[in-house]
């Protein structure tokens, strides 16, 4: 074997041990939800039944038809809502030269390093003196105002990568500003919208601090805030809680697959741009 | 002369569409202000009160903050999200490195790789948290592995154990983070010239030199980046912290977070948990300004 020749082969080797040590874990929970519900079990280990109403026994348990319907309103709020605003925010701020707008992309992006813990304890006692606790709306508005900042951050750059000679010439032709978004840009954005409104789906859908302190009612949750207290009731009964755990990240894994070129360069170029 | 007039008309034109175009911002920004920053600034003016979320509140001056540092729990709880730093953004980093060094170049089938490690980042970390606390089991896949290797003396319940739980704990950070630092750094790396490594090899140096003379310091914008985005995650950790130990075995693994959480919504003392939350914040914005400044590229 010749040397580049071994070094391929080395590669593929350090590569798929990588992707092993990645994938062991979720190997373990598949396999762990497939025993019998309460069954001792070991390590990685064939059931020797497969069961496969573990899934439907955890979606009882957990409450899920309750808890995903609380995800899925949430999120069709949120990603529209956030989505539409960042755009036209981005819109402004990258193309009009709005008075005061350098400040305003400074404060938006600023938002970036602001952990969620600093928001939460006083946006708890806001929301509750004008009855928006326990309440979609309240989740929604907190989560579009907590994703904005990427949101703006995002579609700014990105308006400001399409050529000016484009925006110019529409004006010329006396197109207004509404116009030029709608019938110029948008065309050509929707790349960028359909990674945004991803990434927005999935930050929706996995964000659990916000959500257990704006809800207390526990039918209201979402499902991963759900499965956070399912753990504490089930917490010996390990293929029950594989179980619930596969339900609440199925969905996301499913979107990950089929747009993973859109999640990878969101998340990466997103912050690589800074 | 003939040119002044019509500039000068234009002028408040000019500044009436720039009103106008505020038009645009406007929701995005009040929403914003509303739910985000609003809430931030109040929070900062909870932390000088002495509350329990329902009584009058009274002042409590800085006696909030001088707590935090000298609580027998809170003060610990600031060192375990800098000690996971280590954990979720050192290690990371360092190994997406190594893992650049001896990667580079054209992989086929990278993009499957690709998918696999990244994998960990979308997922919502309480079904991560969820998913170790069952390989960290007794009965799990680590001690598995474990007297499977002849290391069955060692085995134990990790997220249980005194000393070892916060290690475990991180060790969970590693495995979500590394890929991402490892995806961010491969990108990166296909952008250099290869004109440079040509030089580097002319001048009779080999891959290490190359390594440090080249790859390193053209990927200093990724690596300022993924460094930001771990030690964030480290700090402001909770979710995962929250369904693998819960802060257990007696304190040994509690976060800020999950002291703002427990201190604001079970024991009803929202000013402690607000100071907690303001001094965080200070810390992450302290450490995202050190990585910065230590990355900028010397002029």
């Amino acid at each position: 074997m010749n040397p580049s020749r071994t070094a391929t082969v080395a590669r593929y080797l350090v590569l798929s041990a990588m992707a092993v040590a990645v994938l062991l874990p979720f190997v373990s929970i598949v396999l762990a939800a497939l025993h019998p519900s309460g069954a001792q079990i070991s390590g990685l280990s064939l059931p020797t039944t497969w069961s496969w109403s573990n899934f439907a026994d955890a979606w009882r348990e957990a409450n899920f038809s309750h808890l995903v319907l609380s995800s899925v309103i949430i999120a069709a709020g949120v990603v529209p809502l956030a989505v539409v605003l960042a755009t036209l925010a981005a819109y402004s701020l990258a193309t009009l030269d709005p008075l005061g707008g350098r400040a305003m992309s400074v404060a938006f992006v600023l938002g970036l390093t602001l952990p969620i813990e600093l928001v939460v304890v006083a946006l708890y006692f806001d929301l509750r003196q004008v009855g928006l606790t326990n309440s979609y709306l309240g989740v929604i508005l907190a989560e579009t105002a907590l994703f904005m900042p990427f949101g703006v951050y995002w579609m700014q750059n990105h308006f400001a990568s399409i050529p000016r000679e484009l925006l110019e010439a529409a004006r010329v032709d006396g197109a207004g500003s509404l116009s030029i978004l709608g019938r110029v840009l948008l065309p050509i954005s929707w790349p960028a919208l359909t990674t945004l409104g991803l990434l927005y789906f999935m930050w929706s859908w996995n964000q659990f601090l916000l959500v257990i302190v704006l809800m207390q009612n526990p039918d209201l949750r979402t499902a991963p805030a759900g499965l956070g207290f399912f753990v504490g009731q089930y917490s010996t009964n390990i293929p029950l809680l594989s179980a619930a755990s596969l339900i609440v990240i199925g969905p996301i894994v499913v979107l990950y697959l089929i747009f993973q070129r859109n999640f990878v360069s969101g998340i990466t170029q997103g912050a690589v741009k800074g | 002369m003939a040119d002044t007039a019509p500039l000068a008309r234009r002028r408040p034109r000019r500044r009436a569409r720039r009103v106008v175009a505020l038009l645009y911002i406007a929701p995005a920004a009040l929403v914003y202000v509303a739910f985000a920053i609003w809430p931030a600034i109040h929070t900062v003016y909870l932390s000088f009160l002495d509350w329990d979320g329902i009584l009058p509140a009274t002042s409590a001056g800085f006696s909030n903050y001088t707590d935090v540092f000298t609580d027998p729990t809170l003060g610990p709880a600031l060192w375990h999200a800098i000690v996971l730093i280590v954990f979720f953004a050192v290690i990371p980093c360092a190994l997406g490195l190594l893992m650049t060094a001896l990667l580079q170049g054209n992989v086929r089938g990278m993009t499957a790789f690709r998918v696999i490690f990244f994998l960990p980042q979308v997922l919502p970390l309480v079904a991560v948290g969820i998913t170790w606390r069952w390989l960290y089991n007794d009965d799990g896949l680590v001690n598995q592995g474990l007297r499977w290797i002849g290391l069955g003396g060692v085995t134990r319940a990790w997220l249980g154990d005194y000393n070892l739980a916060l290690v475990a704990l991180g060790l969970i950070g590693t495995w979500a983070m590394s890929g991402l630092c490892m995806v961010l750094f491969l990108a990166g790396a296909q952008k250099i010239d290869v004109a440079l490594y040509e030089a580097v090899a002319l001048d009779g140096g080999g891959p290490v030199r190359r390594f440090f003379a080249v790859t390193l310091p053209a990927l200093r914008g990724e690596i300022t980046i993924a460094s930001v985005i771990t030690t964030i995650a480290a700090l402001a950790s909770f979710d995962l912290v929250f369904v693998t130990t819960n802060g257990g075995p007696v304190d040994r693994t509690t976060v800020p977070g999950l002291l703002v959480y427990r201190l604001a919504f079970n024991e009803s003392d929202i000013g402690r948990a607000s100071a907690l939350a303001v001094v965080l914040t200070l810390i992450v914005i302290v450490f995202v300004t050190a990585i910065r400044t230590l990355t900028r590229e010397k002029a």
